[in-house]
């Protein structure tokens, strides 16, 4: 294979006043498959998904199909679904069953629907794909209290029963916690957030942390970016560029192809209707990028 | 089968010299043609520069993977490519060790060894990588690397047959165009799948390509004991001795953990 060459780094382009992150690939491809619509209301949510926030309607069936015929064309590797919350979308088990035919599939849920009706379907269809189907469950305390103060009275025990259901049914869970969770970013926060899954029946644990981005609900819930916190005039290294989700990403709303899972808010963040459309660099003008790139965030499990 | 080129393809050797010894020694008993090693030959086990004496005696041809690049260039970790801090932990202390137990001569030497290699066999473009064609220390899982990805990987780089390691556990995928994909496994641990033996690959090209993995018994006791006296972790030995892996678990992804113990 001929040797790529590649550029040291990426500076803002002349007259630009920000870095743009190159479209290395299309690796993973994201599906807002509940739009912002979710049955719980959480503090620290970026993009503030509740029962009445319709920025972005659900994916049908259909429009997903779309998508997923295009990206067998560009050779991509895994899809993952999130929403607001994927289990609220009627078509969301037949959406699934067509996505495993294809890929690895993750889907990010708050657990409340995961009833044991609907895991063992779950598992139904995990069993009956090549590839890897994973529930990503977030949560966010050891104990009702701290979890509930952030996503709502009661939804501790309901996100318990819904891990429960997954693991009775032989599904092991990612369990996702926000730096929200106190600790949760430390090595002893991990170890005893570990320790808690096992005491809850969970003998294989897997953990993923998640930072927070100050936009949309969390602005509010602890701080908003400050002027600082941005990637102007800076250098990417070709490294970095890499390792940033923005080269090897995009998502599927129903308004159109986003640069990423987290700036769907950002009207000039939509960058076409089809995928083919949308791979082309991204200037990285938004403070949340700047968290991505200080913190090497990745939203793939 | 005078029609038909059998080559022998070891996968991550992780300082496992005794395995290494028996499949060179099997797969010259099976008649292969010539013998290639993926890269990845230390790591995770003891004594490092056991391995390369042996690679060289055979005449074992070699590419680098993320660990000889790391060696040779003096980097501080291993570039294994995993994100969770466990995984992390317990690579750092097999680099660290076997960074400080690699002769400076041999990290010279395995900085000398290209980092893909193709070769044409019976008509067919074949393509030995480390991790993929496109990343030293991707991996290509069985379970997440699905038939357009490879598609669209194997054409890009150019190649019908491509032989990587990476992940520890071996699989293969004929794909509709015909092209092959060939996750050779590796000789360093077990295939957390509860069996003490490692594996490595021979492919025959023909008129067909097959692909057969080859399981390779050695005396992991020794090495587990070993493992011990060089102050590496229990985790380790413990899945020489068991066949489960105990580290470098959070990478696999759902179908590949749900196989193993851990």
């Amino acid at each position: 294979m001929p040797a790529r060459s590649l550029p040291v780094s990426i500076g803002p382009p002349a007259g630009a006043e920000y870095p743009f992150v190159p479209s290395v690939s299309l690796d993973t491809l994201w599906f807002q498959v509940a739009g912002t619509i979710c049955n719980l209301k959480c503090t620290h949510c970026f993009i503030s998904c509740s029962p009445t926030n319709h920025n972005h309607e659900m994916l049908s069936l259909a429009q997903v199909r779309e998508r997923l015929e295009e990206a067998v064309r560009l050779g991509v590797r895994e899809y993952y679904f999130t929403g607001g919350e994927p289990f609220l979308n009627p078509e969301i088990l037949p959406i699934l069953e067509e996505t495993l035919r294809q890929g690895p599939a993750s889907v990010l849920t708050n657990g409340v629907f995961l009833t044991p009706e609907r895991c063992r379907r779950l598992k139904e269809l995990s069993d009956a794909s090549d590839y890897s189907l994973d529930l990503r469950v977030s949560i966010d305390g050891y104990t009702a209290i701290e979890n509930d103060s952030i996503r709502g009275a009661g939804t501790f025990e309901k996100i318990l029963r819904g891990i429960a259901n997954l693991a009775d049914t032989g599904l092991n869970p990612v369990v996702t916690v926000t730096e929200a969770c106190d600790g949760a970013g430390t090595a002893e926060g991990r170890a005893r957030f570990l320790a808690w899954m096992r005491s809850i029946g969970i003998s294989r644990p897997r953990l993923k942390v998640l930072s927070l981005f100050r936009i949309g609900a969390e602005e509010g819930r602890l701080r908003a970016y400050e002027s600082w916190e941005t990637l102007r005039g800076r250098e990417l290294s070709w490294g970095e560029a890499e390792k940033l989700q923005c080269s090897s990403c995009r998502m599927v709303t129903s308004r159109g192809v986003y640069v990423c899972p987290i700036l769907i808010d950002e009207p000039r963040a939509m960058m076409g209707r089809t995928l083919g459309e949308t791979l082309r660099p991204f200037e990285l003008r938004y403070a949340a990028c700047f968290t991505c790139h200080e913190f090497g965030v990745t939203c793939r499990t | 089968m005078p029609d038909v080129t059998r080559l022998a393809f070891f996968g991550g050797v992780y300082s496992n010299s005794t395995a290494l010894a028996n499949a060179v020694a099997g797969a010259r008993r099976e008649g292969v043609d010539a013998l290639y090693a993926l890269g990845d030959f230390g790591g995770f086990g003891p004594h490092p520069d056991r391995v390369f004496p042996i690679l060289l005696d055979a005449g074992v041809q070699c590419i680098q993977g993320n660990y000889e690049e790391s060696l040779s260039s003096g980097a501080e970790d291993c570039h294994c490519g995993y994100t969770d801090p466990r995984d992390n932990h317990f690579a750092q202390i097999s680099y660290d060790y076997t960074a400080s137990n690699t002769s400076p001569e041999w990290k010279r030497w395995m900085g000398s060894l290209p980092k893909t290699r193709r070769l044409d066999v019976a008509g067919r473009r074949v393509l030995l990588v480390h991790g993929s064609p496109r990343k030293i220390n991707e991996f290509l899982w069985e379970s997440t690397s699905p038939v357009a990805f490879l598609e669209k990987m194997l054409a890009d780089a150019g190649a019908d047959v491509l032989l990587c390691t990476h992940t520890g556990l071996h699989w293969k995928r004929q794909l509709p165009s015909g092209r092959i994909v060939v996750n050779a496994g590796v000789l360093g641990r077990p295939a957390n799948d509860g069996r003490t033996n490692v594996w490595y690959s021979v492919v025959s090209f023909g008129a067909d390509v097959s692909v057969e993995f080859v399981p390779v018994e050695y005396d992991f006791a020794t090495l587990a004991e070993e493992m011990r006296r060089e102050g590496l972790p229990e985790e380790f030995s413990e899945t020489i001795s068991t066949g489960w892996w105990t580290t470098c678990l959070e990478i696999l992804p759902a179908k590949e953990r749900e196989r193993g113990r851990y």
